[in-house]
């Protein structure tokens, strides 16, 4: 099977759909002739015309709010907003308007819309490269969120939130674009074409929204994680020697809550890990709900690795980033070592 | 040179508050007839002066003169004219069902009547408006029934919306009629979008865009300027310039910008202004437009100059921050009196006639007031079920929400 980046894989997903479906259309800030900054969407203007993948305005909520348009008129828009920290001007067609849509016209009018962008640290990006702001998508009723962590689950998921007849952000860990990433930034990264999650099918596959995936089966502790922080989780339960079950959620919304429950049933034990900043941060949703369904077979408190309450800096990069050292600490923490 | 001494903050007022005498001797009114009807595939540059003149039909006389005139039948008119009637008749009853307590809440189009009556007559079925909270006539002027607009705001138990949504928003895919939102300037540039889907499409549908003044200032208005402009989309933006923002004059969003016509110059579509009291004009101006635009000729942006008669909504006392007396001072007049007078200079209609028209709409009204409230009204009879509250919002139910609703033991 041929090995891809995610990279390769993301534009592989919107390749396959808008082969398949002539009323896909790709758009945002440099994603027609130059194919993006990522490099998401290179080809696919010479490949569909500047009809199916064109050039937008610098402006989020133009790119978002006519997106909506037109969805509801008929077409499946796939949009890039180039980085998550820049979602902010579109806040409001997302969620006053995507969102609701369906609802407030009682399905008179729908939003089969995806909003692609690149989010996450651990690249030196600063406070406006590097943000995480799925909790404010989750809180949103009415959409649905996504974050992939390897080149199989980006493409099957975003084929998957492109056929998906709900408005899907799609939240995509940059970090993770060229190979997965642990957290050891000291250590030369290996390439996804090494890796076997890296294997990634040709043609049309869907990964179903809404599934977990368990990427270590364990019976001591459940570590419930997404985009990088997996990777982290997992050089933490190596480098700790911990039988942790580690799931990856994949959707944060809807959630897999089934896969969890089951897996804190078994182990008793619950850490969560996010990049985004603790208070409020999806973490306190999942640590309540592991809470309110686990209760009784629960050993040790649930407890969260998160960024700290700040916004993402710049030089301290390695101290805010959640890594493997700091989640193995709360990994022998919840064991009681 | 000026004075370089301390710097003053400068905040617009208008020119009467309260108490004061309503005076728009200032505000240039252009003869009827006088401004001139360019070429659908004009240069913009070429028509400046259309976004700061007023495109008029009907004079002092009740006559259509010029070259925007000549468009309608008399048939057509008189129908323009019943729809106008029926949509004042409809906001009286409804505001007066609001103050008896039938509905929370409701807003009035008084005055501003033949804006949306007209320009839906502009339109082509398969095409979609992107309308605000004031533009039922868009509705009333398709036909959509009454009853449905009613049931709506009484969120009873045949509310098309389920009761979801607050009354006034309503939402008719069928009749080209937008689902509203309660954001301002929202739905400007998703019209740009759904524009641009047609065209990319490759259909013939066109879409229109609906924002007030005051709207005009929200981020989404430039979204929709630049996004409209950038990529030609068929779509015809309208500004509908009724002089106030609840409280706000048009002033503190229109600036020092002469006129909101004048806003889309800077992106290099043609601009009009036209009174929007003026049904005819009103229509002359939309079909020309609409024309453009399936024409692929690109957006067309329109200042539709009114007044806002009456009360913002039903929860607001316009005497606070105006005077009582500006609508009549107003020197656009009425525009169904003015349409009136239209047709009975034509040999078509009368005073009688009129009465008996107000008497036949007023009965037409009140029976569908009377089938909605069948139906219930917001405190009383019918209502929607609490398990249509959770219906709806995605194709699929998630298990949360599942979960949810039956916690909520429905």
């Amino acid at each position: 099977m041929p090995r891809r980046t995610m990279i390769e894989a993301i534009r592989d997903a919107m390749d396959v759909s808008m082969g398949r479906d002539e009323r896909v259309v790709v758009f945002g800030e440099d994603v027609g002739f130059f194919g993006g900054v990522f490099r998401c969407t290179q080809g696919l203007q010479a490949k569909y015309g500047k009809s199916r993948c064109f050039d937008a305005p610098i402006n989020e909520s133009g790119i978002v709010g006519s997106a909506i348009g037109m969805a509801a008129y008929g077409l499946k828009p796939c949009v890039e907003i180039q980085f998550a920290d820049y979602m902010y001007p579109a806040y409001d067609q997302l969620t006053q308007e995507a969102a609701r849509l369906r609802y407030r016209s009682n399905g008179d009018f729908t939003c089969p819309i995806v909003v692609r962008m690149p989010t996450g640290g651990g690249i030196f990006g600063g406070q406006t490269h590097s943000q995480s702001p799925e909790a404010l998508f989750t809180h949103v009723s009415g959409l649905k969120t996504v974050v992939p962590s390897n080149p199989h689950d980006a493409k099957g998921l975003l084929i998957a939130a492109i056929e998906d007849p709900d408005p899907v952000i799609f939240l995509e860990p940059k970090r993770l674009y060229n190979g997965p990433f642990d957290g050891h930034h000291d250590r030369p990264v290996t390439p996804w074409s090494k890796h076997e999650l890296g294997e990634v099918a040709d043609g049309h596959y869907t990964v179903p929204l809404g599934k977990a995936a368990i990427r270590r089966a364990g019976s001591a502790v459940t570590v419930l994680a997404y985009g990088t922080m997996v990777y982290v989780a997992q050089a933490a339960v190596e480098e700790t020697g911990i039988d942790a079950e580690i799931i990856d959620l994949r959707t944060l919304l809807p959630l897999d809550l089934d896969t969890i429950v089951a897996s804190v049933k078994k182990t008793g034990r619950c850490v969560i890990v996010h990049e985004a900043t603790l208070t409020s941060g999806f973490g306190a949703e999942l640590s309540a709900l592991v809470q309110e369904t686990c209760f009784y077979h629960l050993e040790a408190p649930v407890t969260r690795v998160a960024g700290w309450d700040t916004p993402y800096p710049h030089a301290q990069e390695w101290d805010y980033f959640p890594g493997p050292a700091r989640v193995g600490r709360a990994l022998l923490e919840t064991m009681g070592a | 040179m000026a004075d370089a001494g301390m710097l003053r903050f400068h905040v617009p007022e208008p020119e009467v508050r309260p108490g004061g005498t309503p005076d728009f001797s200032n505000v240039p009114i252009p003869k009827a007839g006088s401004v001139p009807r360019p070429d659908i595939d004009v240069d913009p540059r070429t028509i400046r002066e259309h976004a700061f003149s007023i495109i008029r039909v009907l004079n002092r006389n009740g006559e259509a003169v010029g070259p925007w005139a000549g468009l309608l039948s008399s048939d057509e008119i008189l129908a323009g004219l019943r729809h106008m009637m029926t949509l004042r008749t409809f906001d009286a009853r409804m505001q007066m069902a609001q103050r008896q307590g039938k509905t929370s809440f409701y807003m009035q189009h008084l005055g501003e009547e033949a804006v949306a009556c007209a320009f839906r007559k502009a339109l082509a079925p398969g095409d979609m408006n992107f309308p605000t909270y004031r533009q039922a006539g868009l509705l009333i002027a398709d036909g959509y029934p009454m009853v449905t607009m009613m049931n709506q705001i009484y969120s009873n138990e045949a509310d098309p919306l389920k009761g979801r949504q607050l009354p006034i928003m309503y939402s008719s895919k069928e009749h080209g009629f937008f689902s509203i939102s309660g954001n301002l300037a929202t739905q400007y540039i998703q019209a740009v979008g759904w524009a641009m889907a047609s065209a990319i499409s490759n259909d013939s549908k066109i879409a229109a865009a609906w924002i007030g003044d005051g709207s005009t200032a929200e981020s989404d208005f430039h979204s929709a300027l630049v996004f409209a402009s950038t990529y030609k989309a068929p779509v015809v933006l309208n500004v509908v310039n009724n002089q106030w923002a609840i409280s706000t004059f048009q002033g503190i969003a229109r600036g020092g910008s002469g006129t909101f016509a004048a806003r889309g110059l800077g992106f290099g579509i043609p601009s009009l202004r036209v009174d929007g009291n003026d049904y005819l004009a009103v229509h002359a101006v939309a079909k020309w437009a609409a024309e453009r635009a399936r024409s692929n000729l690109g957006p067309t942006l329109v200042e539709y100059v009114t007044y806002r008669a009456g009360a913002h909504s039903s929860s607001d006392d316009p005497s606070a921050y105006r005077p009582k007396t500006e609508s009549d001072a107003w020197p656009l007049g009425d525009p169904i009196v003015r349409l009136k007078n239209h047709l009975i200079q034509l040999g078509v209609w009368s005073d009688e006639r009129h009465a008996q028209a107000e008497a036949e709409i007023l009965d037409t009204v009140i029976a569908a007031q009377k089938e909605a409230e069948s139906h219930g009204t917001l405190h009383a009879g019918g209502k929607p079920s609490t398990r249509d509250m959770f219906e709806g919002l995605y194709a699929e139910m998630p298990p949360h929400l599942r979960r949810q609703r039956q916690q909520a033991g429905v």
